[in-house]
């Protein structure tokens, strides 16, 4: 193993989803346990003998003998899940319904289960976000409060709470056997759009967090992508918006480690085999009537992805698919978003209208790239005085190291040059 | 060269996932190293934190753990080295001495 893999995060997700189902999701505090204990016992004779060839393999069968431990030891004393009941009863049929649980094929179903469950729609959006990323891609309590900049104890209580709800649902959400599927799946999806977001703009300055939410998203997007119920063209979207957003990562961060714009970007260091993986997504998607958000967003995605320059985009196509996406979903971001297309395509001016048209555009005036954006029209419509004060609003409300230096300049390059006198103040 | 058989005793009983993993990768590096150099006859094993203790001609048995927490076997190495200073030398480069943990070097006893 790679010194710095996150073996726990990969395995844990799967090892707790199919425990889950074992104990039943009231016991989903007894999986949590079972499983860290499965994977501090494997690191424990692996540390004298060494990794053997599948870890994974290894860590799973471990997971299996200490259910079987716990089955036997307390089937007296504690209900598991109601749907093997029965099953769990005898030793005859024990072992061998422990057995088909452990299957490959089930436990990918099992996470796709557990996904579905932590997407609850008694919890908040936020929450479910966080239920997914602890338990499914088992970033610890601190690793989540660290991905979403928020404190440990905040974060715990957020996490517990929002597990007593999924561990007060009666059971695991099927797919295959529930009428609200349908209505579920737009919550799944957007709570892994809302993980990857957390991952592509979010507040922490951390790149390594950053690519890791991005990294788990996707890797969630593409167990859906292979349940042929869950297969549906916007999940085809909402990956190819993910694989078309993840190329440009490289490049959002230059050699010295600072923020770079879409504008500037150096676009040779974006992934070539990302895009082309995006396009592919994108052509899978267009399959039947459907047009979602994620389909628009894919859409601009890709022709960013594929123009050659800020300059040589087609700004008039974003523009239309910007339309199209504020017929669906009014948001002052996605408004903001248009505004700057626009900008791009008819000159900083229109931008400028578009942007004081914008309706709640109060909900924006606590997001810096709000500010840097009136900053950025009025500075191209040669008016540096007010530009200034655009960026300066915007500074104060950077979130962190990286965007703070990235506004400040923004803030030089619009400065009148400077005479000596005053740059000595 | 001789027989020595390391006893690892105490150290982390907090066992979260990723110290735990840190730990592994430590332990792995301090093994390989001594294997390169040919000082592993055999790596050994963990060992349980509990059993049970079967004592005196009655043969009472009672349950373990026998020692205390910092006292514990958690498991053992059977290495080559030339002599007990070389052994000794060697066993301070064991991770376990950053979780307050011992090493105990002992001789394999040869006619």
């Amino acid at each position: 193993m790679e010194p710095g893999e996150h073996l726990f995060r990969r395995e844990s997700g799967r090892m707790v989803a199919t425990l889950t189902r074992i104990f039943g999701v009231h016991n989903l505090a007894l999986a949590e346990d079972v499983v860290q204990d499965a994977f501090c016992r494997a690191l424990e004779v692996w540390k004298f003998r060494g990794m053997p060839e599948n870890p994974s393999a290894w860590l799973m069968v471990t997971a299996k003998n200490r259910a079987l431990d716990v089955l036997r030891r307390e089937r007296t004393a504690r209900t598991f899940a109601p749907e093997l009941g029965r099953l769990l009863e005898s030793e005859w049929t024990l072992a061998p319904a422990v057995e088909e649980i452990f299957a490959p094929n089930a436990i990918q179903d099992d996470q796709l289960r557990m996904m579905f469950s932590c997407c609850h729609p008694r919890l908040l959006e936020e929450a479910q976000v966080a239920l997914v990323l602890h338990i499914l891609c088992g970033f610890s309590v601190s690793e989540v409060a660290a991905a979403f900049v928020s404190s440990h104890a905040a974060m715990q209580k957020r996490i517990s709470r929002a597990k007593k709800v999924l561990a007060g649902s009666q059971k695991l959400f099927d797919i295959a056997d529930s009428a609200d599927f349908a209505a579920r799946l737009p919550a799944v999806l957007r709570a892994l759009y809302l993980l990857f977001n957390e991952g592509y703009h979010g507040a922490s300055a951390e790149s390594a967090v950053r690519a890791d939410l991005c990294r788990e998203a996707m890797r969630l997007a593409a167990l859906l992508r292979e349940h042929p119920l869950t297969a549906t063209p916007a999940t085809f979207a909402l990956s190819a918006l993910m694989s078309l957003h993840a190329a440009r990562l490289p490049a959002r961060l230059d050699a010295s480690g600072e923020l770079r714009s879409l504008f500037d970007q150096d676009r040779s260091r974006w992934d070539a085999h990302l895009v082309e993986e995006g396009q592919k997504l994108l052509d899978l998607s267009a399959h039947g009537p459907e047009l979602t958000e994620y389909h628009l967003e894919a859409s601009i995605a890709w022709v960013h992805a594929t123009a050659p320059s800020a300059e040589d985009t087609d700004w008039g196509m974003i523009v239309s698919f910007y339309d199209k996406l504020t017929a669906i979903r009014t948001s002052p971001v996605v408004a903001l978003n248009r505004a700057i297309a626009i900008a791009q395509r008819d000159g900083p001016q229109h931008g400028l209208e578009e942007i004081q048209a914008i309706a709640n555009s109060e909900r924006l005036a606590g997001y810096p790239f709000y500010h840097a954006a009136l900053g950025e029209f009025q500075f191209r419509s040669g008016r540096p005085d007010a530009a200034r004060e655009h960026f300066r609003a915007a500074l104060a409300l950077a979130r962190n190291a990286m965007e703070r230096r990235f506004l400040e300049h923004r803030l030089v390059a619009c400065q009148p040059a400077l005479s000596s006198s005053v740059a000595r103040e | 060269m001789s027989e020595f058989v390391y006893l690892y005793r105490g150290g982390e009983t907090n066992r979260s996932p990723e110290r735990m993993q840190q730990t592994m990768q430590k332990w792995m590096a301090w093994f390989k190293e001594l294997g390169e150099k040919g000082h592993i006859k055999e790596p050994g094993h963990p060992l349980e934190r509990g059993g049970k203790l079967v004592k005196g001609k009655q043969k009472t048995i009672t349950d373990g753990p026998f020692a205390e927490a910092k006292d514990v076997i958690g498991g053992y190495t059977l290495v080559e080295a030339r002599d007990l200073d070389q052994a000794v030398e060697l066993s301070k480069g064991c991770p376990i001495f950053d979780v307050e943990g011992a090493v105990e070097v002992r001789p394999v006893m040869k006619m």
